[in-house]
């Protein structure tokens, strides 16, 4: 599969789109991996994927333990730089990037091991999904005049609407470690939301949850795709969630892609059914 | 009959009081919502304005006088507005419990044919669009929070805002036609429609006048010496009738601010910060309070706890004396004052109850011991006695007559009888109109000459003249040999344990009296916790031995205090069980006002109550639940039936019973 030919298609197909089952319009393509391969030493967790993200659409990518679902995040989000392969964003070819850089470009993401400011509180912790969009300076911060001020208050406008949203005004000043579970993996999707991004990474947002905090969360990631249009790409273990929620599924194992379509297409396909449920060796 | 005909200067109707205030007090606050972390305020002009574009809206969308209009939201301007909007149309709004099920608001919406319905977001639209096959007459829906809604069917669902929008794009077209309907509205036009929760049996709309609703706030305001300045949070169900007269009946004669919190579970720090001088709580709220404040003083460091024991202390003492204006001692005095400084006050302002200058309870019996924390703090927390047909008043307590016990003396403009079988009847301006669409039970409860049976057994107390409250009229039983069976007097004596939530006596027709017991889940988990106890669920906290062992020592000192009654020492609980769940509405097993609903229970749990009586020890049982959302599931569990020691009734107990 070589360059120009192939990346001409992509370019085509970008002005396409479908609309899924329950009316929604799916845009073009807005980020395409290309035949992405990361080594760690001879350790291959992704080998050769390649597939792609369309505008407004709710993407899933899942697989078994190891499978190469994270690593696959972290180069997506930038963390990881592949050895082979490209990442297309918004047309064009991602140079590789630092992770801050990427978030600059509208891609928030959140931590399947919650990484919030524990001794802080919730506003703080969601006013710090700004920080993009914070450029007074240092010393205009510190006499808090003019930029710096106006500037926190555009903000904190952004950010109470998140909380509005996630609906999680009575912690606002709710120091985080104090917080259950369920309501720290809130608290991450509302700072990723502050930064306002055209593409959402999840990683395992379920993860570890109740049916209670499961469906809640399920309802939020909807409304979010919903209301916003946000693109979503998440990491998901539970295959029930991740059928109800998503337009498209990837699916991976063992750091190969061994399936990719809409939920219905998915749960049909022998190979996926073999890696989850195994197969008999008699 | 003392019915005034007449209403004062004019006042004859809601919307009459909206415009009288919009120029009166034109530039005063009369809505506060925290939204976006910010309280968001409307002065009394402009929301005269919001209500006059979403009443021009209601009649562009086809609302006629006469139609039934349903609200269904949390306390939100936004829902007052829409109440007074659908009077200003000549229409009747119907406030329903946002937190009912699907099937319970269907019965509502059919029996008043509501053609409209006002509803807060998603979760509501659905519910009725799950019913509205039933519902022939529902046309047009309304939502405030447009989230998750987008992609519905708008040929009959609207925006709030779009309404209003249409409404002021419409002004000229309609103007006139709402300044006539407006102008048609008397005292004897209805007000509002509320349903009754009803212990037994469908909700009853009961349909209130704007008589009905404007004496009762006139005559209460004046009684309270309530002004423009007082600050009230709105919390309470929309549906009940207190949060009607004191959010929209008060709040408009007197043209005080209506403060509606963030969300539901944001209240007690929008409490705090809004410091409301006029604080209405059911005593459950009040109980939790306290449970709260001292579970966080058990963790509190020593210094602190002995401060606030001791300051406590003398608060219990002379506290209720210097809010009653009762001579005190100058030391006891100035020991208050700095036990005010450094404890009372400080606490008040965590409670969001600093600036409170009439505080009421009412719907159950409070605890004394309760009752007393509050007033002690010198809060000027009072009862009231009231029903919705009454357009909630019927006794008050008067400042400096506070007791426990009682529930006050008859509101202004009330009569009170008590009839030969011990039941409270009263009249007043305040009376309900009918039940709509049940003449039946109209006729059965309010006679040609408007007095209205409450269904209560009660009596005036010698000396005081205030009414004392036994207990329901149709709970109160006889026991097998005939002596007197006041169940809710067990009940509230259990209940004012910390560790109980809920008790429900049975006995009547029997030899002697048993109780199902609801732990508290908050007391006894923290009591738990204290003591490493692990427990995974409330069931299985509710079978643990020291449990059971403490919450027989309760109703051990119960008994003995029972004891000490002439009238109902043989109401003492012989045996008791700890329920494996907790009542709740949604299995209907109580009120959405959170009343036990006896009848069910004991039909629901027939063969727990077959246990308690047949003297076994133990009994398996399976009991179908209803989630929340309305799925059922089923939890079974093994019952330990306890024995409860009976004090002898020779009253020689006293000491233990204190």
């Amino acid at each position: 599969m070589s360059g120009p030919e192939h990346r001409e298609a992509v370019m085509l197909d970008a002005s396409e789109g479908y609309t899924t089952e329950d009316g929604r319009k799916i845009g073009g393509v807005v980020m395409e991996m290309k035949n992405i391969t990361l080594r760690f030493g001879g350790v291959v967790a992704i080998k050769d994927i390649s597939f792609d993200i369309r505008q407004g659409e709710i993407r899933a990518i899942i697989g078994p333990n190891g499978a190469g679902k994270s690593s696959m995040l972290n180069v997506i989000s930038g963390f990881y730089h592949p050895q082979e392969g490209e990442v297309w964003y918004q047309g064009a070819r991602r140079p590789q990037m630092r992770p801050y850089e990427v978030a600059r470009q509208g891609i928030a993401r959140t931590f399947q091991n919650i990484a919030l400011f524990e001794g802080m509180t919730v506003l703080d912790n969601v006013m710090t999904g700004r920080i993009r969009q914070m450029k007074a300076g240092l010393l205009s911060q510190a006499i808090w005049k003019g930029k710096a001020e106006r500037e926190e208050t555009l903000n904190r406008e952004v950010v109470e609407k998140v909380i509005d949203f996630l609906e999680i005004q009575h912690i606002r000043k709710t120091p985080v470690g104090r917080l259950p579970y369920g309501l720290k993996k809130r608290v991450e999707l509302a700072r990723a939301l502050a930064a306002e991004p055209s593409i959402l990474l999840l990683d395992e947002p379920m993860a570890g949850m109740n049916v209670e905090e499961k469906e809640d969360m399920s309802r939020f990631i909807l409304d979010v795709n919903d209301e916003f249009g946000t693109t979503i790409a998440l990491i998901e273990h539970d295959m029930g969630v991740v059928m109800d929620l998503s337009d498209r599924v990837v699916v991976m194992d063992y750091g190969k892609k061994i399936g990719d379509g809409t939920p219905d297409e998915v749960r049909r396909n022998q190979d996926v059914i073999d890696a989850y449920l195994g197969v008999a060796h008699d | 009959m003392a019915q005034p005909s007449q209403a004062t200067d004019g006042m004859d109707s809601v919307p009459a009081l909206l415009q009288r205030n919009a120029t009166r007090f034109a530039d005063k606050s009369a809505y506060r919502e925290k939204e976006y972390g910010i309280w968001q305020c409307w002065t009394w002009a402009e929301a005269e304005k919001e209500i006059e574009a979403l009443a021009l809206g209601l009649i562009n969308l086809g609302v006629n006088e006469g139609d039934f209009i349903a609200i269904i939201g949390q306390n939100r301007p936004h829902f007052y507005w829409a109440m007074v909007a659908a009077q200003s149309v000549g229409a009747i709004p119907v406030p329903l419990y946002q937190d009912a099920a699907a099937p319970e608001m269907a019965y509502v919406m059919d029996h008043c044919g509501a053609r409209f319905a006002i509803v807060q977001d998603q979760e509501q639209v659905d519910k009725l669009i799950e019913v509205q096959e039933g519902l022939h007459q529902l046309e047009h829906m309304i939502y405030v929070d447009p989230r998750g809604l987008r992609k519905y069917d708008h040929h009959k669902l609207h925006r709030f805002i779009d309404i209003q929008e249409q409404g002021r794009a419409a002004y000229h077209e309609w103007i006139e036609d709402l300044k006539a309907r407006r102008g048609q509205l008397t005292y004897n036009s209805v007000c509002v429609m509320l349903y009754t929760s009803g212990t037994t049996g469908k909700p009853k709309g009961v349909v209130l006048s704007n008589r009905n609703i404007i004496e009762a706030s006139k005559s209460s305001s004046e009684f309270d010496k309530l002004t423009t300045d007082e600050e009230v949070l709105a919390y309470l169900p929309m549906a009940w009738v207190g949060d009607f007269i004191f959010s929209i009946g008060q709040a408009y004669w007197c043209g005080f601010c209506v403060n509606c919190p963030e969300s539901p579970e944001t209240m007690q720090t929008d409490l705090r910060e809004i410091g409301p001088t006029y604080y209405f709580a059911p005593p459950r709220v009040f109980e939790t309070q306290l449970t709260n404040v001292m579970i966080r003083m058990e963790d509190a460091g020593r210094v602190k706890k002995w401060l606030f024991d001791h300051f406590m202390a003398h608060a219990r003492r002379v506290g209720p004396s210097i809010l009653d204006g009762k001579p005190v001692s100058g030391m006891d005095r100035l020991k208050y004052a700095l036990g005010n400084l450094f404890i009372y006050g400080p606490l008040k302002d965590t409670l969001g109850l600093g600036r409170v200058r009439v505080g009421y309870t009412a719907g159950e019996a409070i605890g004394p011991e309760i009752f007393d924390f509050y007033r002690s703090l010198g809060i000027n927390l009072k009862q009231l006695y009231g029903q919705t047909e009454a357009s909630v008043f019927i006794t008050l307590q008067p400042d400096g007559e506070v007791r426990s016990d009682t529930v006050g003396v008859p509101a202004p403009g009330v009569e009170i009888k008590i009839s030969d079988t011990g039941e409270v009847f009263y009249r007043s301006a305040g009376t309900f109109e009918y039940y709509y669409k049940n003449p039946e039970s109209t006729a059965s409860t309010k006679d040609a000459d408007g007095w209205v049976a409450t269904g209560d057994a009660g009596f005036f107390e010698e000396g005081s003249g205030h009414l004392r409250i036994i207990d329901r009229a149709k709970d109160v039983g006889k026991m097998a040999d005939g002596r007197l069976f006041a169940p809710k007097y067990v009940e509230n004596k259990l209940k004012f344990y910390p560790n109980i939530l809920e008790a429900v006596v049975f006995g009547n027709g029997r030899n002697a009296c048993s109780a199902f017991i609801n732990i508290d889940l908050t007391a006894v988990g923290n009591w738990a916790e204290r003591n490493n106890i692990g427990y995974a669920s409330y069931q299985e906290l509710a079978g643990h031995p020291s449990v059971l062992e403490t919450i027989k020592a309760h109703v051990e000192e119960v008994n003995r205090s029972l004891a000490d009654d002439p009238m109902l020492s043989h109401c003492q609980v012989h045996r008791f069980l700890v329920l494996h769940k907790e009542l709740d509405a949604d299995d209907g097993e109580m009120t959405r006002t959170r009343k036990v609903r006896r009848s069910v229970i004991s039909e629901k749990f027939d063969d727990l109550l077959t246990a308690l009586y047949d003297g076994s020890s133990e009994i398996y049982t399976t009991t179908e639940v209803t989630y929340e959302d309305g799925r059922k599931g089923a939890i079974s569990a093994t019952l330990k039936i306890v024995d409860a020691k009976v004090a002898p009734v020779a009253a020689a107990h006293k000491v233990a019973a204190e």
